[in-house]
């Protein structure tokens, strides 16, 4: 039972990871295609505000306080009873108001399905990809050490 | 009795209505988008971003467009702006050793777990003008290198086994994280609340401290262990969800400076640390923290503090571009009163003078006669 909640937070953690990584349009555009429904009352937001952003000493050491960022968040109910949220830095109200829809939804067993499969697996290729690009961009500059050996002996 | 002078509105609307026509400029130029400054003055936006202390890049670029470039008043209206938002809390310490790396340098050691990466810098470029650029000629796509990923650790990490170097600066397990943005600043301040002001800090005042430091004032024999650039995770504890919620990625850039230490009575030879951690690609920006940040714990390792760099409530005090501008614009707004209540002063005083002199000079010649 722990192991089965603690995979189903995993889960919803994922999506919401995945969401506040993608797109605003992206989103909105995979949405239209996917049939999902987006009817949900709005419980709170979407509304924008700051977080602190946190740094370490040195890296790893005690905890400061680097600068603030942009989040909107929402909270949403399905007519069919499940209350979801979303949290995003930047403040785009409609992809927030979304995200919060597909967080609701994915906690119906009988929606869960499509919106991994119509929203969270299109999205999460797509950031793979751009992340690939860049990692093997950023490889190629990557230095090469060689020796010279000059002269005769 | 004081008597208000009133007038000027007129001026005024009128003064920026001609300030919206200029920051337009030439009708037949086409306007510039936010987009196009978020992607084509990147590094502008960034020092906005760090300078005005808040990660948001369309209004960074919306910022450098209404100041019409100029960027400490771009920081200034980010700032501004920033305190009319809720604020929702304190998000988890970032992991940069977790970054998705897009540059990594290291000036101490050549062969290091990950490499040396150069990622997109200007270093090695012979800064010569392109005239290819202004004619907007098309840029090439960057060259591609498929290799497995490779974890980076931290350059500290690596040079923490043996022992020759001070670990990550620890505080007091109790200690709470102190906010400028808070609580008024106080001096002798710890060094987390010097850090956030440092990475707010303008650049060019902490470029000139780190620089003095490396000439000879607080010199402190600095390398750079590391700079990394790349994106960090961010997440939040929020007590409407189980787990902390993931809120995207911010870029960053982190310098790990490394300090030769001769030993002092309060700590033994060994190579201390200054950090830098800033918002956006601000090699330049961390690098200064860094020196600075080094410089500013000379008391706690028990060094003479002889410098500006070292003296923690002038460098502190004077770090803020936007209190410094306001303090230092605030000389042109109308002082009429002020100064009339002056040259009456002066006038005074200069009346005194010339009487006290003619007195002098008649007493010489009155001497002279005798």
């Amino acid at each position: 039972m722990r192991g089965q909640e603690a995979r189903e937070q995993a889960g919803r953690k994922a999506l919401i990871a995945t969401l506040a990584h993608a797109e605003a349009d992206e989103i909105a555009r995979l949405w239209n295609e996917s049939g999902l429904p987006s009817e949900a009352e709005l419980l709170r937001g979407p509304e924008t505000g700051l977080v602190t952003v946190r740094g370490r000493i040195g890296g790893g050491g005690a905890p400061f306080n680097v600068g603030e960022a942009t989040v909107t968040r929402a909270t949403v109910r399905l007519p069919s009873g499940q209350v979801g949220h979303s949290y995003a830095l930047g403040r785009d109200k409609q992809k927030a108001r979304l995200a919060a829809i597909a967080d609701a939804l994915w906690q119906d067993p009988a929606q869960r399905e499509a919106v991994e499969t119509k929203l969270a697996a299109p999205l999460r290729a797509a950031l793979a990809a751009a992340r690939e690009t860049k990692r093997v961009e950023t490889a190629a500059t990557k230095v090469d050490f060689f020796t010279m050996v000059r002269g005769e002996d | 009795m004081y008597v208000a002078v009133k007038g000027g509105e007129t001026a005024i609307a009128n003064a920026h209505r001609l300030l919206a026509d200029r920051r337009r400029g030439d009708r037949s130029v086409p306007a510039l988008r936010l987009d196009q400054i978020v992607e084509q003055l990147a590094l502008g936006v960034d020092r906005v971003m760090s300078e005005g202390s808040l990660y948001d890049r369309e209004l960074a670029a919306l910022a450098v467009v209404q100041a019409r470039g100029d960027m400490i008043e771009a920081i200034f209206l980010v700032r501004a702006y920033r305190t009319t938002l809720p604020r929702f809390g304190y998000t988890n310490p970032v992991d940069t050793g977790a970054m998705q790396v897009e540059r990594r340098i290291s000036a101490t050691y050549k062969d290091l777990p990950g490499g040396q990466v150069l990622g997109p810098t200007f270093d090695y470029t012979h800064r010569l003008l392109d005239p290819e650029l202004a004619a907007c000629a098309e840029v090439e796509m960057p060259a591609q290198r498929p290799v497995e990923p490779e974890a980076m650790p931290r350059v500290s990490a690596i040079l923490a086994h043996e022992g020759l170097i001070e670990a990550d600066g620890e505080m007091p397990l109790d200690h709470v994280p102190g906010d400028i943005t808070r609580e008024p600043l106080q001096f002798p301040m710890a060094r987390d609340i010097r850090l956030q002001a440092l990475s707010r800090g303008d650049e060019g005042f902490l470029l000139a401290l780190g620089y003095s430091t490396q000439r000879g004032y607080a010199r402190n024999h600095p390398f750079v262990g590391e700079i990394r650039i790349g994106e960090v995770e961010l997440e939040l504890d929020v007590p409407e969800l189980p787990f902390a919620v993931p809120l995207g990625s911010i870029r960053v850039t982190e310098c790990q400076m490394v300090n030769q230490f001769k030993g002092s009575a309060k700590a033994p030879p060994q190579f201390t640390r200054g950090y830098g951690l800033v918002f956006g690609q601000s090699e330049r920006k961390a690098m200064a923290m860094a020196l600075c940040d080094r410089a500013l714990r000379a008391s706690e390792l028990g060094e003479d503090v002889v410098a500006a760099a070292q003296d923690e409530e002038f460098v502190i005090s004077h770090s803020d571009n936007v209190q410094a501008t306001g303090f230092v614009e605030h000389l042109k707004l109308p002082h009429y009163v002020d100064f009339q209540a002056e040259l009456g002063l002066v006038r005074r005083m200069r009346a005194e003078y010339e009487a006290r002199q003619n007195e002098d000079k008649a007493e010489d010649k009155r001497e002279a006669a005798e």
